[in-house]
């Protein structure tokens, strides 16, 4: 689909504030040259972002970089010249769209060459191939690399022993080797303030959340979603701008919620809400507004979904603590979406299936993402044993466009809602 | 009365079946979808329509006792000589389309001895080939205009090219050019005048034993009967393409589903092998889909993979199934992939193995992929039915047999022989309740 037949996307000025955020941040980035500022590389789940800032350092996050190549429509070429350079064809696209921007000269989206990063700082926070990644990343650039291993929730629960030993790690590695990249002294009273603004945006970004259980639900907790949190775990967590941004949403949503509106769309608020899913698994991004409007052309809303959670279960009670900000960071790692184990994930599903009041369960299982797709069809077996509520299964990829066929998305997504229609009224329609 | 319609538009044919109000099935019919899935939506619609009007016909018969015992061969005889009538008019589109499309500086001063010789060839067709085409033995390979028409006029058009010193690649091209004009365009729906005369060639065709007279007045009640299309659903890869609205529309997973349930009401899991697609579907015990699950962008180990592995071996895809029923070794084949599958082919010949051995192993490989679909959808339950057009291939029935009983014991396999209508049928039920039980 070419840009010129898309119809206008409406935006709200969350959505222009946002924007100009995100560009501000690539202006930032590839301006370090100039400014000298100090770079870090790392990534999305468990991200450090208010102790980054402690040592006024930018950071860069690959993951973000792969996403916005996606969305423009530039990946496919990436990842196919990974795989030229011998990278093979189930390996995650994210790491592959990586290391083909690399070879394209490393160009940000505001078409100014990235920076290469000072450090590299590897969070563990449930997918091993971060470890993989970050190992190319550091034969690539040779610069110092910290890990920050965060001790995976097998039996579903945080002990104090696992925390302890992330504090340990941040004070014993990772702010050290921050003090020596960046030349700042590490101080502690300036991080309490950032994991104050941190706490004030992510009672919003909660309630944002939440106000999906209105019907109609003002929001759209999957496609919408991945707008709304988008500053929160990229960049911005920490920032003024975050909590004026998350200001300015819930502002815009009370509204939605007054004038009984339904989630806005890039064609518009969407009319009748008829069927209310959550969703588990990563979006497509490589066709991001296509796959959208599978769903809004049905009157198919995302009420919940568990892929907005990979940057932090805020909604399950977490915030970020000044009162205790090293324990306080251990805690958010360890509790990421991705770090949890399948019964975690199932109950989280389960909650939010009834909490949300949804007609079903859809999961997108990512074609190169054996973190987040092994045992999904085990979670939607469970999910439909303990609601009696439809699920559904479909298959794309993060941002490899060879691996999204319309056609077969569509095909399921029709099947699936007329599923959710037969069943719901069941009964009167059921002699043969 | 009013009709219920459900039409499937598959990637390779496109299925109709017409039902009346209380969900009896009156029709079916079936055309190639080609390239023209608008052409093949009526074409499959009005063939189901010539179905169900026989099916009426049939109704009053069996109310004659003057007739009785004999239904079937009369329903035989009208089906046959209506088929005929509907040969001969379709042979004079394409006899005139013929003439129409001799024109062009490459037949310029031939054009005469051209038309002649194709007059001469379609006088031929229409007055020796279509009787013995349609006489009461006759086998005829396919139902479709093109293939009766098409292998008759190649060897006429031989001959009569030869005797009339005309270049017989002048007649195949006219052919060639007009074929897919004729193709798209459906036969008059003038259907009782052909069920008339029809009606004539069968009074002939009979016996002196029986009351011939008897026989008009059924057939006159049966073809006054009003047909009223009532309500249509759409289903397959080309619904989009069907001028209805979105209500009118279902997938073909439902429509799989409620057909089979209509077929077997006892069935839970249901197997749709289709041109293009795989689709394990679990029911509940009345017809509703409670999970499914289909091959992903790859059409490996689809239909589509047997018409590739035809192609390959330079066979017709129906010949297939019988030459790996004939095996007697058991060779393993690893790719359901469509690319591969033809490497592994000729490698496997390469090594001297039978062909008949590397079909069985490849019919094989299907089913392996369609039993890894249907065991992620929720594996199989008693009772288990197999719809689509591979059902109809019995090599790959057997290995299904095989497999189904390794890893899910004694579980009743229901296999319709109206299977490929399953979707179709499931439609038109939904057109009936959106009506009847609405």
């Amino acid at each position: 689909m070419s840009a010129k037949t898309n119809p206008e996307v409406i935006k709200e000025s969350s959505m222009v504030k946002q924007k100009g955020m995100i560009a501000g941040n690539y202006d930032r980035l590839t301006g370090t040259k100039e400014s000298g500022e100090k770079v870090v590389s790392t990534f999305v789940p468990g991200n450090l972002n208010e102790l980054i800032m402690c040592f006024d350092m930018v950071n860069n996050l690959p993951e973000t970089n792969a996403i916005q190549n996606g969305m423009r429509k530039q990946s496919g070429g990436m990842i196919m010249d990974a795989e030229k350079a011998g990278h093979s064809e189930d390996v995650c696209t994210y790491v592959k769209a990586d290391i083909g921007m690399m070879g394209r000269g490393n160009i940000a989206p505001n078409g100014k060459p990235m920076p290469a990063p000072d450090m590299l700082l590897l969070s563990y926070t449930g997918c091993f191939t971060f470890m993989k990644w970050f190992e190319l990343l550091r034969h690539e650039y040779k610069c110092p690399t910290v890990m920050l291993q965060i001790p995976y929730q097998g039996d579903g629960k945080i002990t104090k022993n696992m925390r302890d030993f992330v504090v340990k790690q941040l004070k014993e590695e990772v702010i050290p080797m921050f003090e020596q990249v960046s030349g700042v002294k590490f101080d502690i009273d300036r991080l309490r303030e950032y994991l104050k603004n941190s706490a004030k945006a992510e009672d919003n970004l909660v309630w944002v959340l939440e106000s999906a259980k209105n019907r109609p639900s003002p929001i759209d907790a999957y496609f919408g979603g991945v707008y709304y949190i988008g500053p929160m775990f990229t960049a911005f967590r920490g920032t003024t701008d975050a909590v004026e941004y998350y200001d300015l949403v819930r502002g815009e949503i009370e509204q939605r919620i007054r004038e009984g509106k339904g989630p806005i769309t890039p064609e518009g608020d969407m009319k009748e809400e008829k069927y209310r899913l959550v969703v588990e698994g990563p979006p497509n991004w490589t066709s991001f507004r296509e796959f959208w409007k599978l769903f809004y052309d049905e009157g198919a809303v995302v009420v919940a979904s568990s892929y907005t959670k990979v940057g932090g279960l805020y909604d399950q009670g977490f915030r970020h603590d000044p009162n205790d900000p090293l324990g306080t960071l251990a805690d958010y790692c360890l509790g990421c979406y991705a770090n949890n184990n399948l019964p975690q994930r199932v109950e989280l599903l389960e909650k939010y299936m009834n909490e949300y009041q949804a007609d079903g369960l859809l999961i997108n299982s990512i074609k190169s993402c054996n973190s987040f797709s092994a045992g999904q069809l085990l979670m939607m077996r469970e999910i439909e044993k303990r609601t009696g509520k439809p699920a559904a299964f479909i298959e794309t990829d993060l941002v490899d466009p060879r691996y999204f066929s319309h056609a077969n998305v569509k095909n399921r997504l029709e099947s699936y809602f007329q599923m959710v229609d037969q069943k719901r009224s069941g009964a009167s329609l059921a002699t043969a | 009365m009013e009709c219920f319609v459900g039409i499937d538009l598959g990637s390779t044919t496109t299925k109709a079946v017409v039902m009346d109000d209380k969900g009896q099935v009156l029709g079916r019919g079936i055309t190639n979808s080609r390239s023209n899935y608008d052409t093949a939506a009526r074409v499959s619609k009005l063939e189901a329509f010539i179905d169900a009007r026989l099916s009426l016909i049939r109704r009053e018969l069996d109310k004659e006792p003057a007739v009785a015992g004999r239904v079937d061969e009369i329903i035989d005889g009208l089906t046959r000589n209506f088929r005929r009538e509907q040969f001969i008019e379709q042979l004079g589109d394409l006899e005139q389309t013929c003439v129409a499309n001799v024109e062009g500086p490459r037949f310029a001063g031939k054009e005469k001895a051209i038309v002649g010789a194709l007059t001469e060839v379609f006088r031929r067709l229409r007055e020796e080939e279509a009787d013995k085409l349609f006489a009461p033995d006759a086998q005829r390979k396919s139902d479709f205009f093109r293939d009766l028409a098409g292998s008759r006029f190649m060897q006429i058009g031989e001959e009569v090219a030869r005797a009339n010193g005309v270049e017989f690649d002048h007649l195949l091209h006219m052919y060639d050019k007009s074929i897919i004009e004729v193709e798209n365009r459906p036969p008059s729906a003038d259907m009782n005048r052909k069920f008339r005369s029809a009606m004539e060639r069968v009074r002939g065709e009979m016996s002196s034993a029986l009351d011939t007279a008897a026989l008009g007045a059924p057939i006159d009640a049966a073809l006054d009967i009003e047909m009223s299309e009532r309500y249509v659903v759409g289903t397959g890869y080309g619904r989009v393409r069907l001028p209805f609205p979105k209500e009118h529309i279902r997938s073909e997973i439902l429509c799989h589903g409620l057909g089979a349930h209509l077929m077997y009401p006892k069935t839970r899991t249901v197997l749709d092998i289709g041109g293009q697609d795989t689709k394990g579907i679990q029911i509940d015990d009345k017809g509703i889909v409670v999970n499914f699950q289909m091959n992903d962008r790859c059409a490996a180990g689809t239909g589509r993979y047997l018409g590739y592995v035809a192609d390959e071996m330079n066979m017709g895809l129906h010949e297939l199934g019988p030459l790996a029923m004939k095996s007697t070794k058991s060779i393993r084949i690893n790719s359901t992939c469509t690319v591969f599958a033809g490497a592994e082919l000729r490698d496997r010949l390469a090594l001297g193995d039978k062909r008949e051995d590397i079909l069985a192993g490849l019919h094989r490989a299907i089913m392996l992929r369609a039993m890894s679909i249907i065991s992620r959808s929720g594996g199989i339950t008693d009772q288990f039915t197999f719809t689509g057009g591979v059902a109809k291939n019995e090599a790959a029935v057997k290995e299904l047999r095989q497999l189904v009983k390794e890893n899910y014991g004694e579980v009743q396999i229901n296999i319709d022989p109206d299977s490929i209508y399953t979707g179709a049928l499931g439609a038109s039920e939904f057109a009936r309740r959106a009506v009847v039980e609405a």
